[in-house]
């Protein structure tokens, strides 16, 4: 269905191709998963499938790409565009129209598809996706998984052959996800549609993948396989792949249900050990809270319920905090009270950090208490260069500026060998993060605030991060992050709290709190419950002492 | 149930139907100064919003542009009260005249204010609220991006430029909010240049980037397919069509107001009414002919919009027809001052306009759930 002969891409002034030696096919109906780490050129091979590289992009392309027999180099995106659907990473920007209806329907009136047709193929969809409560909705108000499906609908309403889907699931929440996949699921099984997926969250879609395209370093062929090959050499692989290579299972297990069963043994093994306690050393962790949460209520203009209920929180030195809940459950809100940004209803609890209520603290001194990563990194950056925000990372914290830049000497140990002189929107995902991360703390905030940090970071940067805020934890930093991926809050956090609308329904050390929840619980807690383990991590070092 | 009384199923009616409505009650407005009529008008236009807008955001729109109305009406009299001194009639105060140099000798600032200018001012800056009032009307009436789906094919380049641009601007709008919630968190104001730039600076490239993800979107989904139009035919196209618009507009004016005469004939009227359409149909036949694209449940026109639109053209007409006729009471007197009379003929007229509340259907998001019978069903089953 798809062949990609010999292929490499030029961009225009790149001296290393951003892909390069390309050479398989995708047969009918096959689920092809492509993996790799960031800036290893996913984008770029799923982009020149429609031939959005080169005739959009730029940069040449050599070799040859066809799709159902036809050739991009003589057919552009639009003359694809009845063959190939493409959903980019934001659907949201995607979007022409603005009503769920007319988007699902703006693709065919392209191709000029008579008014019956359209009708009929609008209702197929709507019931396909499950989205037919929702049909007169303006698109903005859709939650994050919603839209991903009217993204998808709107594309296969001129029944493509080809679906190619770039990060479907990394910005949602488990649930959310779980949405998205089980509709490309029936796609794929019923309808016979042939899937190219790229995702970072390979835990969530790697036992759904006939084949896998794994762009091991750029410049690079690719190393293509069945799952399970792949999986047995990749650099980056889920946790249950991760326990299956540490524990020494063959064949590997893909999905929660294999590893369950080939764990019965190292259940076993492991009835014996506790992990380690994650508390961290006792030099950082002390009792004496450094922000108080005190029954406050939140309530956005315009809307009648609040975003938060009389919510009460105590957050320690040296503790990580993840705050877990589904889109809109008031996790943001919850931050933002914390930076001040929000103040509570009048008379409806207060916010107290470090001392201070931050909401009556001026700017300039906000980052000595309290330090926000907002979901978008890019929005804290504004300056042309690295070096151009670090030094004013330095004049806002008040550093005197002579010799070294005390924030380019944190960035160096966040993100070692960083060229100062790149513009910030050059940066990979993981290296921006990094960005911001310096010049929030070169203030010494002793609260710091993450809002979904792993978005868009892969497995490297993602291991990397933890070490940053375990490290910044054991310096007697407390740290929140607001996040859906139940990964890294195993990984990393000592305590979780859960809110539902707006309240919180759960609050414990991590293990107690995600293990008994069927949304939030890591893949090794799920293979291994009932014991208490969350992370490969942790496996390891216990059976390493168990000899 | 009100929609029960006449026989159309729920659903909005053609936005176009709503706009010609719209117009007809803003011609009838423009015929007169009679200030009895003006409100019949603008109560008439209310009337109908009242009972047959959606609620949708756009649906206050009727309001903002009453309260538009206002505003001009002050800046009328006042404008009256400044340039406008030393009238006949009653004076009712009087202002120091300003003493201007003689190169401005026509324009006298301040002195005598009188009654006979305030009538002038009122009845003139209520013509002008009453016309935006029909405007806002319409606004409120005809959902903005519904009307841009029934621009011709040959401005739907057009149309979708325009589309896109409302979209992006309340992103930007929020983008905005962002950023300068952003620049708190690092420790800055938002004052001054530097402020200016860091604020627009994450904005202008969020934007762009927006704009590029659109625009590959767009093209990945088939946008443009239609390309297999010659450069020139599309050119010439749309010179016809834009060249007719404009020439369509003049001549509404030169209708309207009579416009200059060239040997006894008014050519700014119907001869360049007639020129326009017939350009902008020819441009429209030659590019509808050459499109491929197809319409997702265009709004059928159909006997409730003939009938929204002949109501409104009914008002327009009445006005029209009585002030070439010289009908009295329409141009209210206020030199002297003398109270306005109420020509019942035109009274009658604008009163059709007020039809469209029961004859047009109410539309399908204002009906209750459940009274719907395809909901009707579903809660049997």
């Amino acid at each position: 269905m798809i062949s990609f002969d010999q292929v490499s891409v030029f961009y225009s002034g790149a001296t290393i191709p951003a892909l390069a030696a390309v050479d398989f096919e995708v047969a009918e109906g096959e689920l092809c998963l492509v993996v790799g780490r960031t800036g290893t050129g996913k984008s770029t091979l799923l982009r020149s499938v429609n031939g959005l590289v080169p005739h959009f992009s730029g940069g040449t392309l050599h070799g040859r790409v066809t799709v159902d027999g036809r050739d991009t180099r003589t057919h552009p995106p639009r003359e694809l565009a009845d063959v190939v659907g493409m959903v980019a990473q934001d659907p949201l920007a995607g979007f022409v129209t603005d009503v769920v209806e007319d988007e699902l329907a703006y693709g065919m009136e392209s191709l000029g598809l008579a008014p019956a047709v359209m009708r009929r193929r609008v209702e197929d969809t709507l019931d396909l996706l499950g989205l037919a409560d929702v049909r007169d909705r303006p698109l903005r108000t859709l939650s994050g998984g919603q839209r991903q499906r009217v993204a998808i609908g709107s594309v296969l309403t001129t029944h493509p052959r080809v679906l190619v889907l770039d990060e479907p699931t990394s910005a949602l929440d488990p649930v959310a996800a779980e949405e998205v996949l089980s509709a490309l699921h029936r796609l794929v099984h019923d309808l016979g549609l042939t899937v190219l997926l790229a995702e970072h969250r390979l835990e969530r879609v790697v036992q759904f993948a006939d084949r896998i395209v794994h762009l091991s370093s750029t410049g690079e062929p690719p190393d293509i396989g069945t799952p399970a090959e792949v999986m047995q050499r990749s650099h980056v692989v889920p946790p249950v792949v991760e326990l299956g290579r540490l524990a020494g299972w063959s064949p590997l297990p893909l999905s929660v249900r294999d590893a369950r069963r080939a764990a019965p043994g190292l259940r076993e093994r492991l009835a014996r050990s506790q992990p380690r306690p994650r508390i961290p050393d006792s030099d950082g962790a002390t009792a004496d809270p450094i922000a108080k949460v005190r029954g406050v209520t939140i309530t956005y203009a315009g809307t009648r319920s609040p975003a938060l209920r009389d919510t009460s929180l105590s957050i320690a030195r040296g503790e990580i905090v993840a705050v877990m809940g589904r889109n809109g459950a008031g996790k943001s809100t919850l931050l933002n009270a914390l930076v001040g940004l929000r103040k509570p209803d009048a008379g409806r609890g207060s916010v107290w950090v470090d001392g201070h209520d931050p909401a009556a603290l001026p700017g300039r001194t906000l980052l000595r208490h309290v330090g926000l990563v907002p979901s978008e990194p890019a929005d804290l950056l504004y300056a042309e260069t690295v070096h151009g925000e670090c030094a004013e990372a330095d004049r806002a914290a008040g550093l005197a500026s002579q010799g070294a830049s005390p924030t380019a000497a944190l960035l160096e140990r966040l993100a070692p060998g960083l060229d100062p002189h790149l513009h910030p929107r050059d940066l990979s995902e993981g290296q921006r993060l990094a960005l911001v991360l310096a010049v929030v703390l070169v203030s010494e905030p002793p609260l710091i605030l993450l809002d979904e940090p792993t978005r868009g970071l892969d497995y490297t940067a993602k291991t990397h991060l933890v070490t940053v805020l375990s490290d910044l934890a054991r310096r007697g930093h407390a740290i929140v992050l607001a996040t859906h991926d139940v990964e890294l809050v195993a990984d990393v956090a000592t305590r979780t709290v859960v809110l539902a609308d707006g309240e919180v329904v759960g609050d414990g050390p991590t293990a107690e709190v995600v293990v008994s929840s069927p949304a939030f619980a890591p893949q090794i807690a799920k293979v291994l419950t009932p014991g208490p383990w969350l992370t490969v991590a942790d496996v390891a070092s216990a059976l390493a002492e168990a000899g | 149930m009100v929609t029960r009384m006449v026989g159309f199923a729920p659903r909005s009616l053609h936005p176009g139907a709503w706009w010609v409505w719209a117009l007809g009650l803003a011609t009838a407005a423009s015929r007169t100064t009679n200030p009895f009529l003006l409100l019949l008008i603008v109560a008439v236009a209310g009337y109908v919003v009242a009972a047959r807008s959606a609620p949708t955001p756009w649906a206050r729109s009727y309001a903002t542009f009453l309260r538009l109305g206002l505003v001009v009406l002050a800046l009328r009299i006042a404008f009256q009260v400044v340039f406008g001194g030393g009238g006949s009639g009653a004076v009712l105060f009087r202002l120091p005249i300003l003493p201007l140099p003689g190169w401005a000798s026509g324009v006298q600032i301040g002195g005598a204010f009188t009654l006979d200018g305030l009538l002038g001012a009122l009845y003139d800056g209520l013509r002008l609220a009453t016309l935006l009032a029909c405007v806002g009307a319409a606004n409120a009436l005809a959902n903005p991006s519904r009307l841009l789906r029934c621009v011709p094919a040959a401005l739907y380049e057009m149309g979708v430029a325009v589309v896109v641009t409302m979209t992006l601007a309340p992103q930007m709008v929020s983008d905005v909010g962002r950023v300068r919630t952003a620049r708190r968190l690092r420790g800055h104001s938002d004052r001054g240049i530097r402020g200016f730039g860091g604020v627009a600076m994450p904005v202008m490239e969020g934007a762009l980037d927006r704009s590029l993800a659109l625009a590959a979107a767009m093209d990945s989904r088939g946008y443009g397919r239609t390309a297999g139009i010659p450069v020139r035919v599309r050119r010439l196209t749309a010179a016809l069509v834009l060249g007719g618009l404009v020439g369509v507009c003049i001549g509404v004016y030169g209708l309207l107001e009579g416009g200059p005469d060239i040997a006894g004939v008014a050519v700014l009227g119907i001869p360049m009414l007639l020129a326009g359409l017939a350009a902008a149909a020819v441009g429209f036949v030659i590019a509808g002919r050459r499109v491929r694209r197809s319409r997702y449940r265009p709004d059928p026109w159909r006997l409730p919009e003939w009938l929204v639109s002949a109501c409104g053209l009914c008002a327009g007409a009445t006005l029209v027809i009585g002030a070439n006729a010289g009908m009295a009471g329409l141009i209210a007197q206020y030199a002297p001052a003398v109270w306005p009379t109420l020509p019942l003929v035109a009274v009658a007229g604008i009163l059709v306009g007020i039809l469209p509340a029961w004859l047009a259907p109410m539309p399908a998001s204002r009906v209750d759930v459940g009274s719907r019978p395809d909901e009707r069903e579903q809660v049997a089953a």
